[in-house]
């Protein structure tokens, strides 16, 4: 099937392009608008987006890649972002992080970010969130959380299923 | 294509004095961009070049844009000394007092031209040099054991040159993927990779496709084709050339020989009227593969891989390897030479004029194509060649897929239209006129002369390389040897006349076409005619307009162009 992109995504699009002098300069906007709108950036949005702005599709892959914030795979509902820049380091959030994952059956020794298998939660590392002076901090989705500890990660698991059983 | 007059710049350029590790040299101030050619301040990688000091690289190449990743090449650099008010400060001796300055520089890319000394031996840049192949080192899988490059490898001869003894690492290296196919002609190992972007810049710059490009960042890193898009073209075998490790491997090279047991000839492509400059890689009458030879006249350093997957038929299993003469009963059996020569000679030696035709391919040489052409005078007789026509493009392949049509040309074997004189030919076959056909690299009967009618020769040679379906009906049958099993010239399109060397002696009986063509002459025109192709070159020059200033030791390794003349520009 032909990968079609809604009107509203691409009007963005052509907005954003207006805004640049060079096409190409609107590559990252572009990603971003995608992984917003479908939560992650699939490889006929790459092909989508490098047409669209007369690049190659590796070339916007080199960007995706680079990226962490932008995530190739469908990301859980729920998204935990652990900080492990040095000041949370040293407050433990590694063992906010293993902690998490244990929790959630994941491997805390893997590398990079990882789904449940239910498609339900993904957690990950990310660098300094810039509030080393409440450390350790963590982003639930776009909500904010300082001076975590396991128990309040703990309560933040259980509010997640509540979360849930409201909106079935 | 561009000559050197051309690439020499009208302008003067201005020199500049500096010192390289003490030692005084003038450079000039400006050298052509790697690409664009437009003058640019000479880099210190180019005036180190100037000056015959080695800067360890991987990321810089002369043909490609400076990149400046690697920090290989760091060096230290010394500017005149100011003091407080600007002003310069002076030796006793009223010579500018020179400060070295704290932290290095990259010799690919920086080009202040205020540097005046250039340090390259230095503790500190042994330290440099050692500490940037250590970073090197710590994911590379080191298994120069099964690599293809070892023996040709940068990162080998700088560890073995500049490298620590020991690793410090005891960590787990990154796995990253080892045989990805990323074309029908190309593996990468992302391991090996060095990250110098080469590859990269060589699909971008060079051919203009960004095929390739850098996934992940630090240590992740990896070179990669987007997924799904082959890295389809050719021209993508110079990737392999490039990359300075063995992350690029050619698929048809893989694991067939070790680079050290290979012997280099320099020789010219037979793929195409271009003319590429190549080194053959050989051993024990086998090529191995085929390589670009810088040429700016011509091919710069590059070459496609039409050309350079075109050499398997050197070592087919058709080739013709021994001489063949057919028997009473009409079978062919294995003959001699000697034998086989002196029928063919006695039968030329009597024949009336306009009773031979001789059909020669343009993928001889260019003193074989003048024997051909001088044995045609003797004999009087019809000569035609075949044209062998592609696609060509607009990089360096040609249409022509012959290397030495322009020779056919010259000596004028054939028309404008090679091929136009076939059907005439074989016309006066079957009438009887034509008695003799001489036969040189074609297939006469698919070039055009009717099958049934080969019968009625008295004399019918096939000289050939490999065996083709008109084979059997020779008469005798003579094995030639291959560009790689002889030496010559040929003539690309623009007129350029270049020497290919011998790599190995011919295989089986098989000898070059202008040591038969040469005793044939010999024999039939009662003058002795040389036996080597620098002796027929030699001639050549002395009676073919355009050639005159030429010799076979002043083509040199890169050849030289005809003059142009009424009679050899089309
Ligand atoms: S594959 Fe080779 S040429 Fe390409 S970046 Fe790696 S080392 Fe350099
Ligand atoms: S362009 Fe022609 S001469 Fe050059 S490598 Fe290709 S086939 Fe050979
Ligand atoms: S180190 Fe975690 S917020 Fe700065
Ligand atoms: S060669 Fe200069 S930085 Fe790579």
């Amino acid at each position: 099937m032909e990968f079609s992109v809604p009107n509203i995504l691409k009007n963005k699009i052509d907005e954003l392009i207006l805004h640049y002098p060079e096409k190409r300069s609107v590559t990252l906007m572009a990603l971003h608008a995608f992984q917003e709108y479908y939560g992650y950036i699939s490889n006929e949005a790459i092909e989508w987006i490098a047409q669209k702005l007369s690049l190659m599709p590796i070339t916007v892959l080199e960007l995706v890649t680079f990226y962490p914030m932008f995530s190739q795979e469908p990301l859980g509902k729920f998204h935990f972002k652990i900080c492990r820049t040095l000041s949370c380091a040293l407050k433990g959030s590694k063992n906010i992080y293993t902690f998490l994952c244990n929790k959630l059956g994941l491997d805390p020794h893997l590398h990079g970010r990882q789904t449940t298998a239910d498609g339900r939660f993904t957690v990950e590392y990310v660098e300094c969130l810039a509030s080393c002076n409440t450390a350790p901090v963590l982003f639930l989705n776009e909500d904010f959380y300082e001076n975590v500890t396991e128990e309040s990660v703990a309560e933040l698991l259980s509010l997640c299923e509540q979360k849930e059983g409201e909106n079935e | 294509m561009i000559n050197k007059d051309q690439l020499q710049n009208k302008e003067e350029i201005p020199m500049i004095d500096i010192k390289i590790d003490g030692k005084a040299i003038s450079i000039p101030k400006t050298r052509p961009h790697s690409v664009t050619g437009k003058q640019e301040p000479t880099t210190i990688i180019q005036a180190c070049s100037i000056a015959g000091v080695d800067i360890p690289h991987f990321c810089y190449h002369p043909r490609l844009p400076v990149s400046g990743n690697c920090r290989m090449c760091l060096i230290e650099y010394g500017i005149p000394a100011i003091d407080r008010d600007r002003k310069p400060i002076l030796n006793p001796d009223g010579t500018p007092v020179i400060r070295k300055m704290p932290r290095p520089a990259i010799a690919c890319f920086f080009n202040d031209t205020a540097t005046t000394e250039i340090y390259t031996n230095t503790e500190a840049v042994k330290q440099y040099r050692q500490a940037v192949l250590e970073f090197l080192l710590i994911n590379h899988p080191l298994d120069c054991p099964i690599c293809d490059q070892a023996g040709d490898c940068k990162l080998q001869e700088y560890v073995h040159q500049y490298g620590q003894e020991t690793s410090r690492f005891v960590e787990d290296k990154v796995i990253k993927p080892k045989k990805r196919a990323i074309s029908s002609k190309i593996i990468l190992d992302n391991e090996r990779c060095v990250l110098c972007t080469r590859c990269v810049r060589f699909t971008r710059e060079i051919i203009g496709i960004p095929a390739l490009g850098i996934l992940n960042r630090g240590g992740l890193n990896q070179i990669s084709n987007y997924p799904g898009s082959d890295f389809e073209h050719n021209y993508t075998l110079n990737a392999v050339d490039l990359c300075p490790v063995g992350a690029l491997t050619s698929r048809d090279f893989r694991f067939r020989m070790r680079s050290w047991f290979l012997s280099e000839t320099k020789s010219i492509c037979p793929g195409c009227a271009t003319g590429c400059n190549i080194i053959i890689h050989s051993r024990d009458k086998q090529i191995y593969r085929l390589k670009p030879r810088e040429n700016d006249n011509v091919n710069s350093v590059w070459m496609c891989d039409y050309g350079r997957l075109n050499y398997k038929w050197v070592n087919a299993q058709n080739r013709l390897t021994h001489v063949f003469a057919e028997n009473t009963d009409g079978t062919q059996v294995e003959s001699d030479w000697l034998s086989t020569l002196k029928k063919i000679i006695s039968v030329l030696e009597k024949t009336p004029p306009k009773t031979t035709a001789i059909l020669v391919s343009s993928r001889l040489s260019t003193e074989e194509i003048y024997l051909i052409s001088k044995l045609a005078k003797r004999l009087d007789a019809f000569t035609d060649s075949i044209s062998h026509l592609g696609e060509g493009d607009s990089f360096l392949l040609n249409k022509d897929l012959t290397p030495n049509s322009k020779a056919i040309q010259i000596f004028k074997l054939a028309s404008k239209t090679p091929g136009d004189r076939i059907a005439e030919i074989s016309k006066n076959i079957d009438e009887g006129k034509i008695r003799n056909l001489l036969v040189f690299g074609e297939d006469p009967i698919k070039s055009g002369i009717a099958p049934g009618i080969l019968g009625r020769l008295d004399l019918f040679v096939i000289c050939d390389i490999l065996v083709n379906p008109s084979s059997k009906e020779a008469q005798y049958l003579l094995p030639g040897a291959s560009f790689a099993e002889k030496q010559g010239t040929f003539i690309n399109a623009q007129g350029r006349v270049q020497r290919f060397g011998k790599a190995f002696s011919p295989i089986g009986d098989a000898r070059p076409e202008y040591w038969i063509l040469a005793n044939i002459l010999t024999k039939i025109t009662q003058e002795s005619w040389p036996l080597t192709p620098e002796g027929i070159f030699n001639k050549i020059t002395a009676t073919t307009p355009g050639f005159e200033n030429m010799t076979w030791e002043l083509l040199g390794t890169v050849g030289m162009d005809i003059v142009s003349t009424a009679n050899t520009t089309e």
